[in-house]
């Protein structure tokens, strides 16, 4: 890992949160949707839950997840504005 | 006091708002005038963002959208908001590293082509004027339902309104008005919705409230009784009813969130924020000021449509007599967004999935949302303020796409390419005078809608999906893709989209000239001609891929520019954070 670049680390980290992205949207929202419906959240069906709420929720998460850590990649390469 | 009183004083409370804001951030600069001097927030990005985003059809179309299709509305859930992440990842801060004010700008750098330029500016005004047509009938509209004065004059006050503010301050003036549409309308959308959920299951977040119970003290779960209301007359389930069908909604999904990570309106927010840092994290706080309305959408469209069926059928075989119909429902049947036919002459109301047994005719999607408040009995006030919500979603959409049009304008077709000699002083002149110009024009299509008015919000994304974002992540993400590659796939990406468009809807949409007819039997793998923005972006790739192997790559100057703006600090120091004068 400690020779990969700065470049580098920021595609692993974009490939890992768009898997996510695809998962909980494509996956459980659409392609997973009536397996994902049989359990219950509440009053939702799971799978239209992530249809309609939780793939939303999720994206928000991943979006400030990738700003902070590349401000720790932008320190540990020094990089500076 | 009256609604109609209530309802004037609260919009143009907030016309004066807006005003007040234009004064106060007036634009002296090109940097000003197209980027706001490079110095806004990321939390005041992020709101700006969520207002510019969020048109007339998130605000009044959505919910009704979603009311009426279920869980197929889903598609528009994700496809609009998931899109941001892409956003975010992949073009926002290498956008703004590189440091200039445009789209086209940025495309005729990195494929060092001013054909290039040319491309990316006629897809982008092709994509925002397209979508501006919406927003102008959106004003018109809400101002002759709400303040009964006549379409046009509407629609004069509304361009009026948005010509003060974007002329005086450009992004600037813009961007701070934006802030507080963005307040008005999230206020007017969650308000009504509080009160609703807080109605009908006793809990006031409406995103808890759709997961709750009733609260009529049966224990049934809100979402069960809309299915089982639903079924009882024929319609599909709410909670599993697809739209077409499993690819399609794929397709679409894909389609939305490629298309909204292409528009350049949007891109070009974040040309206005002083440090790739801020760009990251304004995508991030314009994702949750935008989720704050998609999340309550789905509540609102659900709990529409119950109200509306338990309205018409309080309980299973016992309709309403259309004598005893509610004052909202006389309301709206005056502008004939609502009609009733009595087909079997007994004076009650069915509302039937069966076209033969239904007599609820036509019932327009859009009034669920502005009706919302009325059906569920509220006070005037927050009608009042629906009204205001609506209109601010409208302008604040309207401006972003008029900045976009008119800095494509004079700043990439002219200061670029035709006048380079232009002085800043009188390219914002030129900005200025081509905003005047966009507005009229824009309020001219207003009035005069051509026949494709219906279908254009389409294509925009369709557009801006199948030519804008794959030469924005081509150039991104692959230091050797060259100019050429990237034309060819920009003119395949838009002239399969368009073709596959016009021979489903008729060429320009016009009636009749549909050579494959709208018919989902000729639909390319059941893809609706909405969702095709995903295939375009395909064939732009494989093309861009093809014609960069038989050319040959980028030269290396283009190939050390992509290095430097895919790092934050790297090469060159330390960076101005728009540099006032471009070039």
């Amino acid at each position: 890992m400690q020779n990969l670049t700065y470049w580098q680390k920021n595609l692993r980290l974009i490939f890992r949160c768009l898997a996510i992205w695809f998962v909980v949207s494509y996956g459980f929202g659409l392609l997973l949707v009536e397996p994902l419906n049989s359990i219950r959240l509440g009053g939702y069906k799971l799978g239209f839950w992530f249809a309609q709420q939780g793939s939303i929720y999720v994206f928000c998460v991943l979006v400030f997840y990738y700003a902070w850590a590349m401000n720790k990649l932008d320190q540990e390469f020094d990089v500076k504005e | 006091m009256d609604l109609k009183t209530l309802t004037y004083i609260i919009v143009f409370g907030t016309f004066g708002l807006y005003f007040a804001i234009a004064w106060w951030a007036r634009a002296a600069s090109t940097s000003d005038f197209y980027a706001a001097g490079g110095g806004v927030g990321p939390i005041a990005n992020g709101m700006a963002i969520g207002a510019d985003w969020m048109s007339a059809a998130s605000f009044i179309s959505m919910a009704g959208l979603i009311a009426f299709l279920g869980y197929g509305g889903s598609v528009f859930l994700m496809g609009w908001t998931g899109g941001y992440v892409l956003l975010a990842m992949c073009l926002a801060p290498y956008l703004r590293k590189h440091g200039k004010f445009t789209v086209p700008e940025f495309i005729g750098d990195r494929y060092y082509s001013d054909t290039a330029r040319i491309v990316a500016v006629v897809c982008l005004i092709i994509a925002s004027v397209t979508y501006v047509i919406g927003q102008m009938k959106g004003v018109g509209v809400a101002f002759s339902r709400f303040l009964e004065v006549e379409y046009g004059i509407g629609l004069a006050i509304g361009m009026g309104v948005v010509w003060v503010y974007a002329v005086l301050g450009g992004m600037k003036g813009i961007t701070y008005t934006q802030i507080a549409q963005y307040c008005v309308m999230i206020f007017a959308y969650t308000v009504p919705a509080v009160f609703i959920s807080l109605h009908l299951t006793g809990n006031p977040l409406p995103q808890l409230g759709l997961g709750s119970t009733l609260a009529d003290g049966s224990g049934v779960y809100l979402l069960d009784k809309l299915d089982q209301v639903v079924t009882d007359l024929g319609f599909k389930e709410y909670t599993t009813a697809v739209l077409g069908n499993d690819i399609n909604m794929f397709a679409y999904t894909l389609s939305l969130m490629v298309g909204t990570a292409g528009l350049p309106h949007v891109i070009m927010r974040f040309f206005t924020v002083p440090s790739v840092k801020a760009a990251r994290a304004s995508a991030g706080y314009a994702l949750v000021f935008i989720a704050a309305l998609y999340t309550v959408a789905p509540a609102v469209g659900a709990m529409a449509r119950l109200n509306l069926m338990t309205t018409i059928e309080p309980a299973p075989g016992e309709n309403l007599a259309y004598e005893q119909r509610p004052q909202w429902f006389k309301d709206w049947e005056k502008t004939g967004l609502l009609v009733f036919e009595d087909k079997n002459n007994d004076g009650k109301i069915q509302y039937v999935a069966d076209p033969d047994a239904n007599e609820m005719v036509k019932v327009d999607r859009d009034i669920m949302v502005l009706a919302n408040p009325a059906i569920a009995n509220l006070p005037n006030w927050v009608i009042a303020l629906v009204a205001a919500g609506g209109l601010a979603a409208a302008l604040s959409t309207a401006a972003g796409l008029l900045l976009a049009i008119s800095s494509a304008i004079s700043h990439d077709l002219m200061k670029g390419v035709l006048t380079p000699d232009l002085s800043e002083k009188n390219e914002l002149l030129a900005g200025r005078i081509v905003m005047t110009i966009s507005i009229l024009f824009a309020g001219y299509l207003g009035l005069n809608p051509p026949g494709f008015a219906a279908g254009t919000v389409a294509l925009a994304f369709g557009l801006a999906a199948s030519s804008i974002f794959p030469a924005l992540m081509m150039g991104i993400f692959s230091r050797k893709i060259s100019g050429k590659a990237a034309v060819w796939g920009m003119c395949a990406g838009i002239g399969v989209t368009m073709l596959y468009v016009f021979q489903h809807k008729g060429v320009m949409f016009i009636p009749g000239t549909s050579f494959l007819g709208d018919m989902e039997a000729n639909w390319f793998f059941g893809i609706s001609p909405n969702a095709f923005g995903i295939v375009g972006a395909i064939v732009n790739f494989a093309t861009a891929f093809i014609v960069g192997r038989i050319t040959g790559p980028a030269p290396a100057e283009i190939q050390a520019m992509v290095d430097n703006f895919r790092e934050p600090g790297a090469a060159g120091g330390t960076q101005e954070p728009i540099p006032a004068h471009a070039h």
